[in-house]
């Protein structure tokens, strides 16, 4: 046996000076050869903890082994019976705090754990490329509807239509996926990708019909009538604005709508395409969480002559994936640890000229734990911008709750639904995804959505046996 | 795919589409509007519902040509198709019997504000509507707005029809004449900024109905923020209407200009397109 190397086998990545200023996709991914020869860093162990901090329990050491061996198609299979979604898990999963972190090569010293995000990418790549025909079975189960077409929706109709049920999607915008497609950047996830994969949910029958929004277009109560169970799953995208002085001038953005212009509507190919974005020059964003990183690499892809982060604690709690800040810096952007904003400063046609801040030191734990940022008086400064992004976080789509009380929430706003079961007050309706845990990561979305497919079978299930048994 | 079922250009530069779209004829109210993308690079613009035949399933909207999307959509003839049309979105008009009401309606707003003036009809108030327009062949929905009013003012410029002057002036003569128990006014930004201060000069309710820029039209985005009574509002899904006197009109206004240059960029090029073509 060849000798384990330290490092993780390098994957191609597009050239910093040269990505920075286009939208294609960083991480080029593993070649077979490569992937092989990272498989074989494996340990294969026994008590496999990689899995144990995976979400939905993949059974990583098995997909690994499998690449290792050269048998591609035997890889592609084990992680059909977990996931639906690999090729964008592979990229978008923050595995440093999951199965990475907990590989016990990475455990050692001097090793890095084994790159198990980007052997999954190669996998379901390849399963894309090489697809398997589909055997649709006859949907004679029952009638299931979905409100969104995020992950946790797409996996619920995927798994269903697989187990004999017709299941039409339900989505309010123009084009499936939810952040997969609004949201996360093309540089780190390809339309592309996205679009195959949700073909393939298609193809195994699922009915995908858009520019329904649920609450409005049709609501709640008729599909709950229509139907014989409902899965919500409407994510939670809803800008929060700090609502300091200025947040009206030309130029202040929530991240949602920043995000939303480049990649649902394609602003960056304006005027080819109608939507316009304002020209980034000098780019302050707020926040520090993957959707931070996502503006700010962004507005650095828009032509920006400088980009700032600023982020109220330090690099140590930095909620973003580790590898996209990293990834940041190498592109440019610069960062202002322990810094907020306090005030927007605009001209007078109503253009932001400049982002007022203040200086902040870390004080008591608060109740997460985390020591809490407290003001440091007469600290204040102005980072001159032409552009502000607030990335301070989202909450719940409101549209189709604020028409459907039935449907109980939490002092939060968000679903109150059973995590186990996905059960939610109404009878029939499951939830899960952002519209319960609040917004989180893509894996747990689609870990929801395996659970409530299996829930919503069981319920179905009875329900027609109880029906057969009162008529029998 | 959403079918244009009759087109129609009402005046030089107001056009009137019937769209085949069936689940949204069933459901819209007066006061909510569609958000249309003609096809793959379009942008999303919003339109009034005008009018519904839930019947046929069809749905009526009014659009004055004034950048690059209208000017592309009024191009949409009988039997072209829209690649989405997405709604009945935002809060509906509160449509109740509140005695007498005072309607005002400028430009192409009298679109938007048809609806509402059949709705109050038909829930029983005693309905004065006023329109305005800067001249006769301009003035859209004359007669469908009268048969639904108790009175019906037109206001224009030139005075080619009706009084010359303001839709403000023809408002105050209203309040001085008589009891007003809820009124509205829609159309540009700055009449209906005016239209509040005469209606509050008088303590009249005024609903006005707020068009900023939008883009998915269903609280996503918060692009379409307008400060309200000093909170942040957004108008796609909190509005469009909202009570007149609490809108922060400065940075409403002021945040319609935003993309100006770009706007302008992109209809001087579809222009000169055409004129190739
Ligand atoms: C910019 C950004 C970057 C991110 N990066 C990462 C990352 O790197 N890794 C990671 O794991 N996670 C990341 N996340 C989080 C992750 O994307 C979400 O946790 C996940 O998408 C949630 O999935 P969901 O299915 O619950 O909802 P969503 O993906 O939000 O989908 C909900 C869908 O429901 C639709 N909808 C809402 N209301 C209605 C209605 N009334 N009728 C019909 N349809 C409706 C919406 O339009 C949307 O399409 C990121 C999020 C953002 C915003
Ligand atoms: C709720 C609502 C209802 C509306 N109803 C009607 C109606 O019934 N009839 C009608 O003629 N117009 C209506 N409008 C305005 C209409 O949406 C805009 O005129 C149209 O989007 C302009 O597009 P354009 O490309 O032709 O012009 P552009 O050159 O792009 O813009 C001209 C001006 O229109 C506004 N505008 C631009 N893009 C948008 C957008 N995506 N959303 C909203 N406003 C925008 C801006 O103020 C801009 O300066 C409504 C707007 C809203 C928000
Ligand atoms: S913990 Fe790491 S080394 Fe062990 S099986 Fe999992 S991936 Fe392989
Ligand atoms: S248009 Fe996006 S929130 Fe209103």
């Amino acid at each position: 046996m060849v000798k384990r190397s330290y490092n993780q086998t390098p994957i191609k990545a597009q050239d910093p000076e040269v990505r920075s200023h286009n939208f294609n996709e960083v991480v080029l991914g593993y070649s077979l050869d490569e992937g092989r020869l990272e498989a074989s860093r494996c340990l294969q162990c026994k008590n496999h903890p990689c899995m144990l901090h995976c979400p939905v329990m993949i059974d990583i050491p098995g997909f690994i082994k499998k690449i290792e061996d050269g048998d591609m198609d035997g890889a592609r299979k084990i992680i059909a019976k977990y996931s639906n979604l690999g090729a964008i898990c592979g990229r978008v999963c923050p595995q440093e705090k999951q199965c990475e972190m907990a590989c016990t090569l990475g455990r050692s010293k001097k090793f890095e754990p084994v790159a198990i995000g980007k052997l999954e990418r190669l996998v379901s790549d390849w399963d894309l490329d090489n697809p398997e025909p589909v055997k649709v079975i006859p949907h004679d189960k029952g009638r299931v509807a979905v409100v969104g077409s995020g992950p946790s929706g797409l996996t619920v109709a995927g798994d269903l239509a697989v187990k004999g049920y017709e299941v039409t999607v339900f989505e309010a915008l123009s084009t499936p996926g939810g952040v997969l497609i609004y949201g996360i950047p093309e540089f780190r996830l390809p339309k592309a990708t996205v679009k195959k994969e949700i073909d393939r949910i298609r193809d195994l029958g699922v009915k995908i019909e858009t520019d329904v929004v649920i609450g409005k277009t049709i609501t709640m109560s008729e599909l709950v009538d229509d139907f014989d169970a409902c899965y919500v799953g409407v994510g939670a995208g809803a800008p929060h604005f700090m609502s300091i002085p200025g947040t009206n001038l030309m130029g202040v953005y929530s991240s949602s709508e920043y995000l939303t212009r480049i990649n649902l509507m394609h602003s960056y190919k304006f005027p080819t395409y109608d939507t316009p974005i304002e020209p980034a020059k000098q780019v302050v964003v707020i926040g520090g969480g993957n959707v931070a990183m996502d503006s700010a690499r962004s507005a650095m892809r828009l032509g920006a002559e400088n980009v700032s982060v600023i982020y109220r604690r330090s690099l140590e709690e930095l909620p973003a994936r580790i590898e996209e800040y990293h990834h940041s810096v190498e592109e440019g952007i610069q960062y202002h640890w322990l810094t907020n904003p306090v005030a927007y400063l605009g001209d007078e046609n109503g253009q932001l000229t400049g982002v007022k801040c203040i200086k902040m030191e870390l004080g008591e734990p608060d109740e997460s734990g985390r020591r809490r940022p407290v003001p440091i008086a007469g600290s204040e400064f102005i980072i001159p911008a032409t552009t502000a992004i607030e990335a301070i976080g989202q909450g719940a789509n409101r549209v189709m709750l604020d028409t459907y009380p039935d449907l109980k929430t939490n002092k939060w706003g968000y679903v109150d639904a059973n995590e186990e079961t996905c059960a939610t007050s109404v009878p029939g309706v499951f939830a899960g995804g952002d519209i319960v845990t609040g917004a989180a990561t893509v894996i747990l979305a689609m870990g929801a959505g395996k659970i409530a497919a299996k829930e919503i079978d069981e319920y179905i299930t009875n329900k027609t046996a109880k029906k057969t048994s009162h008529s029998a | 795919m959403f079918k244009v079922t009759a087109y129609e250009r009402l005046t030089t530069n107001e056009y009137q589409l019937w769209i085949d779209a069936p689940r949204i004829a069933a459901r819209a109210k007066p006061g909510q509007f569609v958000i249309i993308r003609m096809d793959e690079t379009g942008e999303r613009i919003p339109l009034t519902i005008c009018e519904t035949n839930p019947k046929d399933g069809q749905i009526r909207i009014i659009f004055q040509v004034i950048g690059k999307s209208t000017a592309e959509l009024a191009e949409f003839k009988t039997g072209s198709e829209l690649l989405d049309v997405v709604g009945p979105l935002g809060t509906p008009t509160a449509i109740k019997n509140y005695g007498t009401v005072l309607l005002v309606g400028g430009g192409v707003g009298i679109a938007a504000l048809y609806p509402t003036v059949k709705g109050l009809k038909q829930a029983g108030n005693r309905v004065i509507t006023v329109l305005g327009a800067k001249s006769k062949d301009i003035l859209i929905l004359r007669d469908e707005c009268a048969k639904y009013s108790d009175e019906l003012i037109l206001m224009t410029d030139d005075g080619s029809i009706g009084r010359k002057g303001l839709v403000t002036e023809a408002m105050e003569d209203v309040f001085n004449r008589e009891q007003i128990d809820q009124a509205w006014a829609v159309g540009p930004g700055i009449m209906m900024r005016f239209c509040t201060q005469v209606a509050t000069k008088h303590d009249v309710p005024v609903y006005v109905s707020l068009n900023p820029i939008m883009i998915d039209g269903t609280g996503m985005c918060g692009c379409c923020r307008v400060t309200v009574d000093n909170h942040i509002r957004f108008a796609c899904v909190d509005g469009p209407e909202f009570l007149g006197a609490g809108v922060d009109w400065d940075s409403f206004m002021q945040r319609m200009r935003q993309y100006r240059v770009q706007e302008k960029q992109a209809f001087e090029q579809y222009e000169q397109l055409r004129q190739v073509q």
